[in-house]
């Protein structure tokens, strides 16, 4: 049994509620549940990508992750390191894991010249501002970016998949062993867009990083991450290695998802649309499964209690590592009925057939 | 695998290109901008004027014979003529310029420093801090500006040290609503997570990209305000709050002078022209300035 | 809607305090003893202990300021002292006064403003919405105390078309029309700065909704000119009030300078007469008055506010 030093990363129950101020006088406060009971845990070196719709809680959990969202209860560990919300607990933490936003233009200060924020992180931890300097233009030279021509440049003269290098750059500024990234290649132009995963492979393998990757393309993720979670309403519905779970889906949601994805692929149309239905909000989730409202294979014991996480039983992995929260999962045969005949599994792609 | 910190080699860094920073944008579009312009060069002879008084005026500002009382403008020996007591306007204005630009400026520059801090705090700390900062300002701001600078200089008494206490604290809750309004856009912007995500504090995290990021709009207004804040000035002074007699001021200027409105009119109207000139340029260098800094 | 209105008079009522609470404080920022008006330096003291009793000020702070806001509230604001005759009485012959300028000025801001705003907007970067935001800055950054000088030289001095001081002539009493000469000066000098100010805030409302995309899709339905003009009133009329309620509440809070300049016999005059004579209860008693009137217009304007935007409505 691996013991808990083994893990990167080790998330255990992390909660997150928000509260929206009552309109009228005297209604009751509304809470969002936009993060409820969370748990995974992380090998060294490994990917992880977090999927979902919007609003299902996945950029809440980075934050949560990052401290700069304080959770409502949980265990977060990196790198051994627990994480806590008093300063000194923060920046011990902030050491051991960086962040890659979705906006490269606002992560940036447009005050301040490329150079000037690569050093800010390292200034603060008390490094001197000359060994701050060659850092920074070292780390420029390894995301590509000629250090000569860019460190004194400000945010507006520089591209978007520039900029989102200098981001890169700038969360490995500190040498931290976790990178978060936050929807970071969405904004990006396809053809850039690789070469920036690309880049994220190789300074993964110089620097020895654990990623964890947010993003609601699947085929990016497919792309990039060993290990899937995909989340629904604030709750993990499946997690696993992304093989088995692109290849053999459990949960409905994720054959849903699946099967959304556009393909060039003409043998593999999409013609009815495999989720029916607008998400519910976060605010009043259904009782039981969230997601049984959009469920086709919704039946009784789904409203009564939420799901647990449970070993799928058309895993191709032995090691239990594959798994899914449904009811309808590991019922015996002819116990439930399904309302229709479950869909076709989706086969994995090749890496060309993404754009 | 992962590196520490191991100390980089101690090469000299090539030299880079250094593009140019954003206020050296600001700087050139203002100089392009020709009413900017003209409006510095008045100030700038005005504010030189004032200082060099004591080596530049021709006369004693305090000295004055009853015999040549309201000279008309263009006597020989004074060539803007003579006040009431027969002292040389040309010397009296440039000194009163002393009283006044110190009795305008200097309540801005320290309101701009107290309202400023206070108004970045509030807007970036947020909750209850935010809370206590704004509805004190509210408190103040519920009492109409002249009058209040006019009840604090008249129950102190009049005076100059007076005046400037009651112009400062009539100052500084716009200053400070103006700050915080632009900190809390600020703050909302993903850098600034990042730069907590860096490990920094609060305090940094406020010098080093708040500040940066705010002080552009904050100082547009503190210049409008410097035009609102020269004219409650001499006005207090009009009213007998400022400046006390026989100190050159402005605004006690055209006190004293307004009997002679029927035999000297023009004579009577010059520190009104002085004040009306900076009042005009600080309002015009202000929209310069604003326009200035709108590119992005 | 009905929760904001509520709000917003909940809020006004601790700020009303603490308004008061200043009115009152600020005779204490004052050095000296206030009774040095009232007494002879060698009174003894029996006879300063009943003064001081008669006018309260040998209790605590405190009470003091309960016994005066009380008495405030039910009209009675003490005896001044210069006069001799009750504040309340003075006040309320001088706010008649100030209240005249203070709403013709208004009224004169905002039309001209508003006037040539509109006519500046539609003429958005032509020469003549630059000249007319030349004349706008230039009636912002005016002391008005001084263009008030400047219109008594020219038009009393020089010209003798008006008279450069008072309110009407000697000893008359009541409204007539003779007083129709006074309140000329006074008015366009007061009136200057607000209409700069409106004017410029609604030539950059009109600037900036008439580039708006919904009027280019208007003009593209074939709407006219005349409906077009009615969507734009609609569309500043919010912002265009709450400035000049703004600016009436500065007038009149903020005329002393020009009552000074024109012995207009209002509230400002009041306060002038008050800070030179160290008339304590007068001073008090004025500007508790003229900042609860303040604080009221500001009230009001707010609540109104959701009649003119339909965008509050809803909240």
């Amino acid at each position: 049994m691996a013991s808990a030093n083994d893990y990167m990363v080790d998330v255990a129950g992390l909660r997150k509620q928000f509260h929206v101020r009552p309109e009228r006088w005297g209604a009751k406060p509304r809470v969002v549940h936009a993060v409820s009971d969370i748990s995974f845990k992380l090998r060294p070196g490994v990917t992880m990508g977090i999927v979902g719709e919007s609003g299902c809680g996945k950029s809440t959990v980075a934050r949560l992750l990052m401290g700069l969202v304080e959770a409502d209860g949980g265990d977060v560990r990196l790198a051994g390191q627990r994480l806590g919300y008093e300063p000194a607990q923060l920046k011990a933490v902030r050491r051991k894991v960086q962040m890659v936003f979705q906006d490269s233009f606002a992560s940036l200060n447009p005050r301040m010249t490329v150079e000037a924020s690569l050093m800010f992180g390292p200034v603060v931890h008390g490094m001197p501002r000359a060994e701050a300097r060659r850092n920074a233009h070292d780390l420029l030279a390894r995301v590509g970016l000629e250090p000569a021509r860019f460190a004194g440049r400000y945010p507006h003269e520089v591209s978007g998949g520039q900029r989102q290098r200098v981001n890169i750059a700038r969360a490995l500024a500190l040498r931290p062993e976790v990178v978060i990234f936050d929807e970071a290649v969405s904004a990006l132009d396809k053809s850039v867009e690789i070469q920036v995963l690309n880049l994220l492979q190789d300074l993964k393998a110089e620097f020895g990083l654990t990623y964890l990757f947010i993003s609601h393309d699947l085929n990016v993720v497919q792309y990039i991450s060993d290990q899937v979670l995909v989340m629904y309403l604030g709750k993990i519905v499946e997690i696993g290695p992304v093989q088995a779970v692109y290849e053999h889906p459990a949960h409905p949601y994720t054959r849903a998802l699946l099967a959304s994805m556009p393909s060039m692929d003409p043998r593999r149309r999409t013609v009815a649309p495999p989720i029916v239905g607008d998400p519910p909000s976060p605010i009043d989730p259904p009782s039981g499964c969230r997601f049984r409202t959009r469920c086709p294979h919704a039946a009784v014991p789904c409203a009564e209690a939420e799901p647990m996480l449970v070993r799928t039983h058309t895993q191709t992995h032995a090691d239990g590592s594959h798994q899914a929260a449904c009811h309808m999962l590991n019922a015996a045969p002819g116990s439930w009925q399904p309302l229709v005949p479950t869909p076709p599994v989706h086969t994995r792609t090749t890496p060309g057939a993404m754009a | 695998m992962n590196t520490t910190t191991a100390p980089l080699a101690a090469t000299a860094l090539p030299a880079i290109e250094a593009s140019p920073s954003y206020w050296a944008g600001v700087r050139r579009r203002l100089l392009q901008d020709r009413v900017a312009v003209v409006c510095m060069v008045i100030l700038a002879l005005i504010v030189l004027g004032a200082l060099l008084a004591p080596w530049i005026a021709p006369h004693d500002p305090a000295v004055g014979s009853v015999l040549k009382r309201l000279k008309p403008v263009g006597t020989p020996g004074h060539p803007l003529g003579t006040d009431e007591l027969g002292r040389d306007m040309l010397t009296r204005l440039l000194f009163g310029g002393r009283t006044s630009l110190l009795m305008g400026i200097a309540p801005v520059a320290t309101a701009l420093l107290i309202g400023g801090t206070l108004g970045m705090v509030a807007g970036f700390l947020g909750g209850r801090v935010n809370a206590v900062i704004m509805r004190s300002v509210d408190v103040v701001f519920a009492f109409p500006s002249v009058l209040l600078a006019v009840a604090i200089a008249g129950a102190l008494g009049a005076g100059i040290g007076n005046t400037l206490l009651a112009l400062t604290i009539v100052l500084i809750p716009p200053l400070v609503r103006v700050t915080e309004s632009a900190t809390t856009q600020v703050r909302a912007i993903e850098f600034i997570d990042a730069a907590r995500a860096s490990g920094a504090g609060n305090a940094v995290i406020m010098r080093a990209h708040v500040l940066s990021n705010v002080i552009g709009p904050v100082l547009v207004y503190a210049t409008s305000l410097l035009s609102v804040s020269i004219i409650m000035a001499a006005g207090l002074s009009f009213i007998g709050l400022g400046a006390k007699p026989p100190t050159a001021e402005w605004g006690l200027m055209l006190n004293t002078l307004r009997n002679a409105l029927y035999s000297q009119p023009l004579v009577a109207a010059l520190p009104g022209v002085l004040i009306f000139a900076v009042s005009l340029c600080f309002n015009l260098l202000a929209d310069g300035l604003r326009n200035a800094m709108e590119v992005q | 809607m009905f929760t904001y209105l509520l709000k917003r008079l909940l809020y006004t009522v601790p700020i009303a305090l603490a308004v008061t609470a200043l009115c009152f404080s600020l005779v204490y920022l004052a050095p000296g003893d206030p009774l040095s008006a009232v007494l002879p330096s060698d009174a003894s003291q029996e006879i300063i202990d009943i003064v001081k009793a008669q006018y309260g000020l040998d209790q605590p702070v405190f009470v003091q300021y309960w016994l005066w806001l009380k008495h405030a509230l039910m009209g009675d604001l003490g005896q001044s002292i210069s006069s001799g005759r009750p504040v309340a009485d003075e006040i309320g012959k001088a706010i008649g006064n100030s209240l005249l300028l203070a709403g013709l000025a208004s009224a004169l801001a905002f039309t001209v403003g508003t006037v040539l705003g509109i006519f500046a907007g539609y003429r958005h970067g032509t020469a003549t919405d630059r000249g007319l935001s030349a004349l706008a800055i230039a009636g912002v950054s005016i002391p008005h105390y001084w263009l008030g000088i400047v219109l008594v030289a020219i038009f009393s001095a020089r010209l003798n078309w008006l008279p450069a001081m008072g309110a009407g002539p000697e000893g008359s009493a009541g409204w007539s029309l003779e007083q129709v000469p006074y309140v000329v000066l006074p008015v366009l000098t007061l009136a200057a700065m607000p209409a700069g100010i409106v004017m410029r805030s609604v030539r950059a409302l009109v600037a900036e909704t008439l580039g708006r995309d919904f009027i280019v899709g208007l003009t593209a339905k074939g709407m006219g000119q005349a409906a077009i003009f009615r969507h734009l009133v609609k569309n500043i009329a919010p912002t265009t009030l709450a400035v000049l309620g703004v600016q009436l509440g500065y007038l009149m809070a903020g005329s002393i300078l020009v009552e000074t300049v024109f012995a207009w016999p209002g509230t400002g005059l009041l306060l002038n007469t008050a800070i030179l004579q160290r008339d304590i209860p007068l001073l008090q008693g004025t500007i508790f008055v003229l900042a609860m009137f303040f604080v009221g217009l500001n009230l009001l304007v707010d609540m109104l506010q959701p009649l003119f935007d339909p965008r509050m409505k809803r909240t």
